[in-house]
């Protein structure tokens, strides 16, 4: 019988899903509720200068990585079998839509931090 | 002889016919927002490289008034990701045996969200001290 | 003289030499506390409409024959009871995800057709002669396996699964489940071939982890666990298989 191809996507997509059910809730809290209203001080934590400095940072650098690039790879996965739940027959349009997209912004965002330099 | 001819009933709107099918849905719906907040951060990157004043005007962006709403939105549903992922994964795991008794699916979703609360505050503390 | 109460009991109804679609019969049903819903059924054909058709044979939650859509939740016919929906109107229906066959019977090929296909029986590990007596298992062996051989082939794991419903190509739940359970116990020794089935899409790869096999599962099987057990150690497989042969 042959094998699915499925199991790397799967891996991409628990570990994306694992990540951002870890901390997504806290970076979201941060960058979009409690800085813009400056609670508990987090404005000046994100500040041009900090946020520079963190993702100059080797460690930094890989974190914010993994966050964008696994975001994507989990939404990609879930959303591609989800169109097939709602009934739309995912055909290879949706599949490098999806597939496509996240592997774009993984591209995307990998050379923008390596462009912030160390 | 009888005659056979079998009737197949159509799935069109199935998930709308009981509470735990729209729960699975609302799941499921959550990667939208998961991939659209990895999208917020990537245009806060590719601001980052276009030096202060680009990067200052995208968190001027993120004070908005709709731009809070939509986080505040966006952080109800990352909490729904959380519990719905730390309730679904003990049945992804092969039994874990402690002290000769197996961990039941309620411990592990517990341990799940606390570490969840526990790394999220963790990492709020850390950056505190980092930018101190 | 039990108190007897009256339910409306509305069966999805189908004949297929007769109408074209199913439709819905109406039969009031009068009822006492330890009324199953299955007696319910059993007392419209005997005094209501012989030709009303279902399936049923041990009344006691074992055979896995009853199983039935009671207001769009997949029950066993026997251990539901009548009580529990009055003042009603209860709906019962055949099982969603197959086709109906007539009134409550569904074809159930599908099912029977993939069982071999899963090697539903132990494989020993090396030939084993009578004289050397039987297989020793010790406790913590046995729970390995011991929830998912209590299996009753019922199939409301199948009318809960809705990928078997979008694709009945999948395995399903239930015979994961079963796959599973031979797979994990020490006797056997087909794991490998049985991997096979896991691996393809029609395999694990189909399940969504809705969980709701679980839910409605009348014996505590677990099916979901089984499947996406198997997920891992077949995602893990798909790296490894190329470390060491034969996997």
């Amino acid at each position: 019988m042959k094998r699915s191809t499925q199991p790397p996507l799967w891996l991409l997509f628990g570990a994306g899903g694992m990540l951002s059910a870890l901390i997504g809730w806290m970076l979201v809290f941060l960058t979009g509720v409690a800085a813009p209203l400056d609670l508990f001080g987090v404005r000046g934590m994100l500040s041009y200068e900090n946020v520079l400095a963190f993702a100059r940072n080797p460690i930094g650098k890989l974190f914010l990585f993994a966050v964008v690039a696994l975001f994507m790879w989990h939404a990609a996965h879930r959303i591609y079998h989800t169109l097939h739940d709602f009934g739309v027959h995912p055909g290879p349009v949706a599949w490098l839509s999806c597939y496509g997209v996240a592997l774009a912004v993984t591209v995307l965002s990998a050379f923008r931090l390596l462009a912030l330099g160390f | 002889m009888a005659i056979r001819r079998t009737y197949v009933r159509p799935m069109a709107g199935w998930w709308k016919r009981n509470a735990f099918f729209k729960r699975y849905m609302a799941r499921e719906v959550t990667a939208l927002f998961v991939a659209a907040y990895a999208l917020v951060l990537l245009a806060g990157l590719a601001r980052l490289s276009q030096g202060h004043d680009a990067f200052e005007q995208w968190l001027d962006g993120l004070r908005s008034p709709l731009s809070i709403a939509f986080h505040i939105l966006l952080l109800a549903i990352f909490v729904y990701h959380t519990y719905s992922w730390f309730t679904i994964m003990p049945k992804t795991m092969a039994p874990v045996v402690v002290g000769g008794k197996r961990l039941s699916n309620a411990a592990i979703t517990g341990m799940g969200l606390a570490a969840s609360a526990v790394i999220g505050i963790g990492f709020f503390v850390f950056l505190k001290v980092l930018a101190a | 003289m039990p108190d007897t109460r009256t339910i409306d009991v509305e069966v999805l109804r189908y004949q297929p030499g007769e109408a074209a679609e199913p439709y819905t019969q109406t039969f009031k049903v009068p009822f006492t506390d330890d009324m199953s819903v299955l007696q319910g059924l059993q007392y419209i054909k005997d005094h209501l409409d012989g030709s009303l058709t279902f399936r049923w044979s041990c009344r006691m939650a074992i055979c896995g024959s009853c199983g039935v859509m009671i207001d769009g939740v997949p029950h066993l016919g026997c251990r539901t009871f009548l009580r529990e929906y009055f003042p009603g109107p209860i709906k019962v229906e055949a099982l969603s995800h197959f086709p109906i066959e007539r009134d409550l019977v569904v074809d159930a090929g599908d099912f029977i057709d993939k069982l071999p296909k899963i090697k539903p029986w132990i494989v020993p590990k090396e030939p084993r002669t009578l004289a050397q007596g039987e297989f020793l298992q010790t406790p913590a062996q046995l729970e390995r396996y011991e929830q998912f051989s209590h299996c009753i082939n019922c199939m409301l794991c199948y009318a809960a699964c809705p990928q078997y419903g979008l694709d009945p190509k999948w395995l399903g739940p239930g015979l994961t489940a079963l796959l599973h359970r031979y797979n994990v116990d020490s006797r056997d020794g087909a794991q490998a071939e049985r991997m096979d089935l896991v691996h393809s899409e029609e395999g694990v790869w189909s399940c969504t982890a809705v969980g709701y096999c679980s839910e409605v599962c009348p014996k505590a099987v677990d099916p979901a666990n089984a499947v996406n057990q198997n997920k891992m150690a077949s995602a893990v497989s798909f790296f490894t298989r190329f470390l060491k042969r034969g996997d």
